[in-house]
C-alpha cells in the first residue's frame, strides 16, 4: 500500500545515489555508503523515498544504478550529466524544485575526487542544516528529526536537527540490504536532460592509483652513542608513573577514580 | 726543607684502593676530587699523569661505564634527558609575513598524535622561505590544556571558549572560523582530515570559504609554479587513487602528513578577536552522547578497557565491575587460554591491538606481546600484587594490592557517586 493511500502526513525523503566501484575488481556497483543511505531512507516511517543520481547512463553505470532499485524503489531520477561535468548546480537545482524535507547522501563518493564535498556544497547553497556521519534516525516529528550520530570509538551522540536538512552517512550506519533481481529489472530510470556545468579544475591534477604510503621511520635524535642504545634497546617504560604501595584497597581505588574522572570515561 | 720531592707510598696506596676507609679523605688531600680537572695533572717529573679512575660515571646499575663519545666527561653525575628537552631553541615570530592557521582536534583537551603531525606540516609550510617566515596560528575550541602547545610548534594561539562552541556546535564553530577569517586573513587553513570532527568542520569551512579543499593531503612539496609555491598529493575516490594538484587554500590532512616538531620551541602567544563572536540561532541541538553497550563495541576501538589476567581469581566482581565503569573487557592470554575469557577478547601482539585512551591492566603482569598490544593506549593503570613486574613500569598509575578488593572498592565509589548525583538532579 503506498502511504499516500493512508492519508497521512508524508514524509519527503531524497537519497542522493553515486556510481560505487569495487574496491578489489574496480567494477562499477551501487556504492557502499549510498545504499546504506538508501537502507536509512526504507526504515523512515510514513517516508516517500526518492532516488536522485546525476551522471551519464552507460551500461556499467545503468547496471551500478539498478542495483539501488533492487533495494525495492520503483523508479530513480537520473539527471543527465556528462562524466567531467560539475554536478552541484544540477543537483541544487533539482532539490529546489523537488524540495525535499530530508535529503540522505554518502560521505564520500568511490570515484573521482571524492572529497566529500558534496553534501556540504548542497548545504552551503541551499542553506539547509547538515550533519555528518548519521548512523541511525530515531523520529521525525514536528518538523524535527532526531538522529543519532556516530562518533569514533563506537560511540553514538543524539542531535536534533530542523527539517529542511541534508544528512550524510558513513559505515556506521545499518547494512544495505540485498538488491533483488527482479525488482531491479523492473524499475524505471527516468533521464532528464539539465544545463551541463565543466569542471575545469580537475583537468589540471594528476590522478594516478594509490601508492603505498612511506612507513614511518621511528627517529631516534640522540646526541651519543649512549642514548641511542638505550632507546633502541628501551622496553616500555613509562618513566613517570605513580606507584602505590601500602595502601588500603579504597586509598588505591580512590586514585583510580580520580584518573578515570580526569580523562572523562566515566559517565 | 729540601728541595727533593718526596712520595708517601702509604697515601698513594690508599688513594689507589677505592675500598679503603681513608680513601676519600686521602684523594681530598691529593686533590684529585671535586674537579674533573684533577683527571689530569703534572706529575713530580713533569710527566702528565692521568687517573684512570676519575673516567666514566657510576650508571644506573651502580656498574662503572666509560661514554667515549665525548658526550660525557668524567666524574659528572647522570645527565637525564630532562636536560636534552630544554635545549630546544627558542623561536620567536615578531613580525609574521603571513599566518598559517591550523584548527586541532584537541580531544579530551590535549594535542592528539595526529594535531602534532598536521603542526609539523604548517611548520614546514610557515618556515619554507627563510627570510619571510610565517607564523602557525592554531584556533582551539573550549577548555583545553595549554601547557606544551609551545613545544608543538604554535606561535599564535586563539582560544575561544564559550557555551555555544561546547559539543557538537557546528554552526557556532563555523562562525568563529570566519570571524578569525575576516580579521586575521591566514594565507593557509590545515585541519585534521578525522572523524573526530576536523573533517566536518574543514568542509564546512571550505564550503564557506568557496574554496576547493584538498582532502585526505600526506605529502607536500615545493613548487614555484603553484600559486601558493607548494604541490600536494591526497587520497581519492575513498582512497584508491592518488591526486596531485596545487595546494589549495584549505587542506585536509591525514594522520603521519609530516613530522611533528621536536627541534624548536615557540611563543603560543594568545591572541584574541577585536569583535566578539556573534550569537546566531543554532538549528542543530545536541542531545548529549547516548550510553552505548560496551561490549558492543570493537576491542580495537575500545576507548576504555579493564583487562584481566592470570591474577584476577573473582571473575564475576570482574564483570560486575566492567559493566558498572561501563568498560570494555580485554583479557591477557593466560586468562584466555585458561578459558575463563572469550579469544576475541585477547590484547596483545596475537590478539588484538587496542588503542584505548584509558587501559586497566588486573593481574596482567606484562610480557612483552602484551605491552606491544597496548603501545597506542595513553594512560595505563595496573593493579597488580608484584611491585616489580613490567606492567608497573609501563603504567602511569600502579596500585600494588589485591585486585578484587580495590576493583570491589572502586565499583562502590563509582555507585556511590552516581547516587549523589541522581539525589542532586
Amino acid at each position: 500500500m503506498r502511504p499516500e493511500a493512508l492519508g497521512e502526513a508524508v514524509l519527503d525523503v531524497a537519497v542522493l545515489v553515486s556510481v560505487g566501484r569495487h574496491p578489489v575488481t574496480g567494477r562499477a556497483r551501487r556504492a557502499d555508503q549510498d545504499a546504506r543511505g538508501v537502507e536509512l531512507a526504507k526504515s523512515l516511517e510514513r517516508a516517500q523515498v526518492t532516488l536522485l543520481h546525476a551522471g551519464t547512463l552507460g551500461e556499467e553505470d545503468e547496471e551500478a544504478l539498478r542495483g539501488y532499485l533492487g533495494m525495492g524503489l520503483p523508479s530513480l531520477a537520473l539527471i543527465e550529466q556528462p562524466r567531467g561535468a560539475d554536478v552541484l548546480p544540477a543537483l541544487a537545482r533539482a532539490l529546489e524544485e523537488a524540495n525535499p524535507q530530508l535529503v540522505i547522501a554518502g560521505e564520500r563518493a568511490e570515484q573521482g575526487e571524492g572529497s566529500g564535498m558534496l553534501p556540504y556544497l548542497l548545504a552551503e547553497r541551499l542553506g539547509w542544516p547538515l550533519i555528518g556521519g548519521v548512523a541511525d534516525v530515531e523520529s521525525i516529528e514536528n518538523g524535527t528529526a532526531t538522529l543519532l550520530q556516530a562518533l569514533p570509538r563506537g560511540q553514538r551522540r543524539r542531535l536534533r536537527v530542523r527539517l529542511p536538512a541534508i544528512v550524510s552517512v558513513d559505515a556506521a550506519a545499518p547494512a544495505a540490504r540485498q538488491s533483488a533481481f527482479g525488482p531491479a529489472r523492473r524499475g524505471e530510470i527516468e533521464a532528464e536532460p539539465a544545463a551541463v556545468e565543466w569542471d575545469e579544475a580537475q583537468t589540471e591534477w594528476s590522478v594516478t592509483p594509490a601508492r603505498k604510503r612511506p612507513k614511518r621511520l621511528k627517529i631516534v635524535k640522540a646526541a651519543s652513542a649512549r642514548d641511542r642504545f638505550k632507546a633502541a634497546a628501551a622496553k616500555a617504560e613509562g618513566g613517570s608513573g605513580q606507584v602505590l604501595t601500602d595502601v588500603t584497597p579504597e586509598q588505591g581505588a580512590e586514585a583510580i577514580f580520580k584518573l578515570l574522572k580526569e580523562e572523562g570515561v566515566l559517565r | 726543607m729540601s728541595e727533593i720531592i718526596r712520595r708517601d707510598p702509604r697515601r698513594e696506596w690508599i688513594a689507589r684502593n677505592r675500598l679503603h676507609p681513608d680513601h676519600l679523605s686521602v684523594l681530598a688531600e691529593l686533590g684529585k676530587r671535586g674537579a674533573s680537572a684533577t683527571t689530569e695533572w703534572m706529575g713530580p717529573n713533569g710527566v702528565i699523569r692521568r687517573d684512570p679512575h676519575a673516567v666514566g660515571f657510576i650508571g644506573p646499575n651502580g656498574i662503572k661505564r666509560i661514554d667515549r663519545s665525548g658526550a660525557q666527561q668524567g666524574g659528572h653525575a647522570v645527565v637525564g634527558t630532562t636536560g636534552t628537552k630544554e635545549s630546544r631553541r627558542l623561536v620567536t615570530i615578531d613580525e609574521p609575513a603571513f599566518l598559517v592557521a591550523v584548527v586541532p582536534d584537541m580531544p579530551g583537551g590535549r594535542l592528539s598524535a595526529h594535531d602534532r603531525d598536521l603542526l609539523g606540516l604548517a611548520r614546514q609550510l610557515a618556515d619554507a622561505d627563510g627570510e619571510r617566515s610565517g607564523a602557525v596560528l592554531a584556533v582551539i575550541f573550549g577548555q583545553a590544556d595549554l601547557g606544551g602547545l609551545g613545544d608543538a610548534g604554535i606561535d599564535r594561539l586563539i582560544v575561544l571558549d564559550g557555551d555555544d562552541l561546547d559539543g557538537y556546535a557546528p554552526e557556532a564553530r563555523l562562525a568563529a572560523l570566519a570571524a578569525v577569517e575576516r580579521e586575521l586573513a591566514p594565507r593557509l587553513w590545515l585541519l585534521p582530515d578525522s572523524k573526530l570532527g576536523g573533517a566536518d568542520l574543514g568542509r564546512r569551512l571550505a564550503a564557506r570559504l568557496g574554496e576547493r579543499p584538498a582532502a585526505g593531503v600526506w605529502q607536500i612539496e615545493r613548487d614555484d609554479a603553484c600559486a601558493l609555491g607548494w604541490r600536494c598529493t591526497g587520497r581519492g575516490a575513498a582512497g584508491s587513487s592518488d591526486i596531485q594538484r596545487t595546494l589549495p587554500r584549505v587542506v585536509l590532512a591525514l594522520p603521519e602528513c609530516a613530522e611533528p616538531v621536536f627541534e624548536t620551541r615557540h611563543a603560543a602567544q594568545p591572541l584574541s578577536l577585536k569583535q566578539a563572536l556573534p550569537s546566531l540561532l543554532g538549528r542543530i541541538e545536541d542531545r548529549g552522547q547516548v550510553a552505548v553497550d560496551p561490549a558492543g563495541v570493537a576491542l580495537s576501538e575500545a576507548e576504555f578497557i579493564l583487562s584481566a589476567g592470570n591474577g584476577v581469581k573473582d571473575w564475576d566482581g570482574f564483570h560486575h565491575a566492567a559493566k558498572v565503569l561501563g568498560a570494555t573487557e580485554g583479557a591477557s592470554r593466560v586468562a584466555v587460554d585458561d578459558g575463563f575469557m572469550p579469544r576475541d577478547r585477547q590484547v596483545g601482539a596475537t590478539g588484538t591491538w587496542v588503542t584505548a585512551r584509558v587501559y586497566m591492566a588486573v593481574g596482567i603482569s606484562g610480557a612483552i606481546q602484551h605491552l606491544q598490544g597496548i603501545q597506542s593506549c595513553d594512560k595505563v593503570v595496573a593493579i597488580n600484587l608484584d611491585p616489580g613486574c613490567d606492567m608497573v613500569k609501563r603504567a602511569d598509575l600502579a596500585v600494588i594490592g589485591d585486585s578484587a578488593g580495590i576493583l570491589a572498592a572502586l565499583v562502590e565509589m563509582v555507585e556511590r557517586q552516581r547516587e549523589e548525583k541522581r539525589d542532586a538532579a
